[in-house]
């Protein structure tokens, strides 16, 4: 370790790249990601659930539509959609007008419009295959027992559906954080978009890309100890005693 | 109007799925401490029969009385349905269901399927109905087991638990549909000895079973159904001991009894 420590520091302090200035700018871009990325996860989670409870609806009307727009935002590129809401928005009549217009012209609004909505679709379907998975029996037991249809979701399907979809949402979270890259197409100071900015003023690719590359890796890996301690707990049921 | 000492009257039930009549006119009336078995060949209509008594099944037409209250249905499009959603849920309550594949609920222990029901949906206090619960689970001889999620049990210790959930709700009558069916042969005793037990207390069930020697020994009158129809009926030891049937003998022969 010692060693390890007196090889690396000549060129600790040799370098022109890993000054306190530029961390402090991955440290900035590192807290714009995570914002971006935690505050679509949380909206997405909260419409996703009665999406997911709507597209299991037997009213075609209700399902079908969740279910278009579910295929609308998973069948098309999650940068187009970021294009569409941070470009395209400006251009509907009046929008510049518009209350909203501080909104639309700052691109954090419309990049987290469109993750939201994005990680909506998918996880609207990661818990309808999970509600749609639901043993026929303990449905049975419910009605068996005098439960109302809403109570059968309050208290068995959506506790049973949500665990058993964990271990999917827990992929999704980390997709959606690799996704959130292109954040900083539409000129979010992201992680990435601040390696980017490092790498065009040092021109040294390796070592502005591999230390970002090394952050996100630390999150994804956080996230990953995250969901399997909330898998422990959560799908103890599933586990041998 | 019917008789409200009478814990439960069925009469009449019709059921059929598209073209196939399962039920033709099926009555049976339970009264208080009644253990009626029903048997039968599988397809005669038993199980479907039994979950038409709770509405799991819709009846096409035919009436389910409890305690003198009719359930109420009304036409719809789509058939016959229960007219008020409420009446159901709270007759429901009243007819508690022990499933052939148990049907606990698989993310809460056993403890917690226990008093899931008496607390959201009779509304006892949390506290009364863990106190009753694990008095329950003491019965069956599942008090270690309380907190063992399902899948952590054997199909015997969660046939029992199921037991324990359906006495928890305090019913005026408990439906079994094939209880012991789902189980390996050497579990199968402890779920009929609870069975027995409760039966010598007084309980009102209604059980669709295979196993002729609890219906023999443990039920007050047996039921045999044949396409949809009942064939004979009667006190066991008429029905198992000499039945008039010929269908019947065949369908007890091949046990060797």
């Amino acid at each position: 370790m010692q060693e390890l420590l007196q090889s690396l520091a000549p060129w600790l302090n040799d370098n022109a790249i890993f000054t306190p200035s530029t961390l402090a700018q991955y440290w900035e871009g590192f807290v714009n990601t995570v914002q971006l990325v935690f505050i679509s996860l949380v909206l997405g989670l909260f419409l996703a659930v009665p999406l997911a409870i709507g597209r299991a609806s037997p009213i075609r009307a209700i399902s079908k539509s969740i279910w278009l727009f579910t295929w609308v935002f998973r069948g098309t590129p999650l940068l187009i959609q970021l294009y569409i809401a941070y470009y395209g928005l400006a251009f509907i009549p009046g929008a510049r007008e518009s209350i909203l217009w501080p909104l639309i012209k700052d691109p954090l609004y419309p990049a987290l419009l469109a993750f939201t909505l994005n990680t909506a679709a998918y996880t609207t379907e990661i818990f309808y295959g999970a509600i749609k998975a639901m043993p026929r029996g303990e449905l049975e037991a419910a009605r068996a027992y005098g439960m109302s249809p809403m109570m059968a979701y309050r208290r068995i399907i959506l506790p049973s559906a949500l665990r058993r979809a964990l271990p999917a949402y827990g992929n999704e979270v980390i997709f959606m954080l690799h996704a959130s890259a292109i954040a900083s197409v539409v000129t979010i100071a992201d992680l990435t978009g601040v390696a980017y900015n490092i790498y065009a003023r040092f021109y040294a690719p390796f070592s502005a890309f591999i230390f970002v590359a090394v952050c996100y890796m630390v999150l994804s890996f956080s996230i990953q100890g995250l969901f399997r301690l909330l898998e422990k707990r959560m799908l103890a049921h599933l586990q041998p005693r | 109007m019917a008789d409200a000492s009478i814990p439960l009257i069925v009469s009449d039930i019709h059921k059929r799925f598209g073209d196939n009549e399962v039920l033709k006119g099926i009555s049976l009336e339970a009264r208080k401490g009644d253990v009626i078995t029903l048997i039968g060949a599988s397809g005669s209509g038993k199980s479907t029969f039994l979950r038409c008594m709770n509405l799991l099944e819709r009846p096409d037409s035919g009436d389910i009385i409890v305690h003198g209250e009719p359930i109420s249905f009304r036409q719809t499009r789509r058939g016959r349905e229960p007219a008020d959603r409420s009446q159901l849920e709270r007759i429901r309550t009243r007819l508690s269901m022990v499933f052939q594949g148990f049907n606990l609920w698989a993310h809460m222990t056993l403890i917690a399927n226990v008093i899931e029901a008496p607390v959201h949906v009779r509304g006892i206090p949390r506290a009364r109905a863990m106190e009753q619960g694990m008095a329950l689970l003491e019965r069956v001889g599942l008090a270690d087991r309380a907190h063992y999620y399902p899948a952590q049990l054997s199909g015997g210790q969660q046939q029992r638990g199921a037991i324990a959930r359906a006495l928890a709700m305090e019913p005026e009558v408990m439906l079994f549909d094939e209880p012991t069916s789902a189980l390996d042969p050497e579990l199968v005793g402890d779920v009929l000895k609870v069975m027995r037990e409760l039966a010598d207390e007084g309980r009102t069930m209604i059980v669709v079973t295979h196993e002729m020697d609890f219906a023999r020994d443990v039920s007050n009158q047996v039921v045999y159904l044949h396409q949809g129809m009942v064939e004979e009926k009667g006190h066991p030891s008429e029905v198992l001991g000499n039945p008039s049937s010929a269908r019947l003998r065949q369908f007890l022969a091949p046990r060797g009894r």
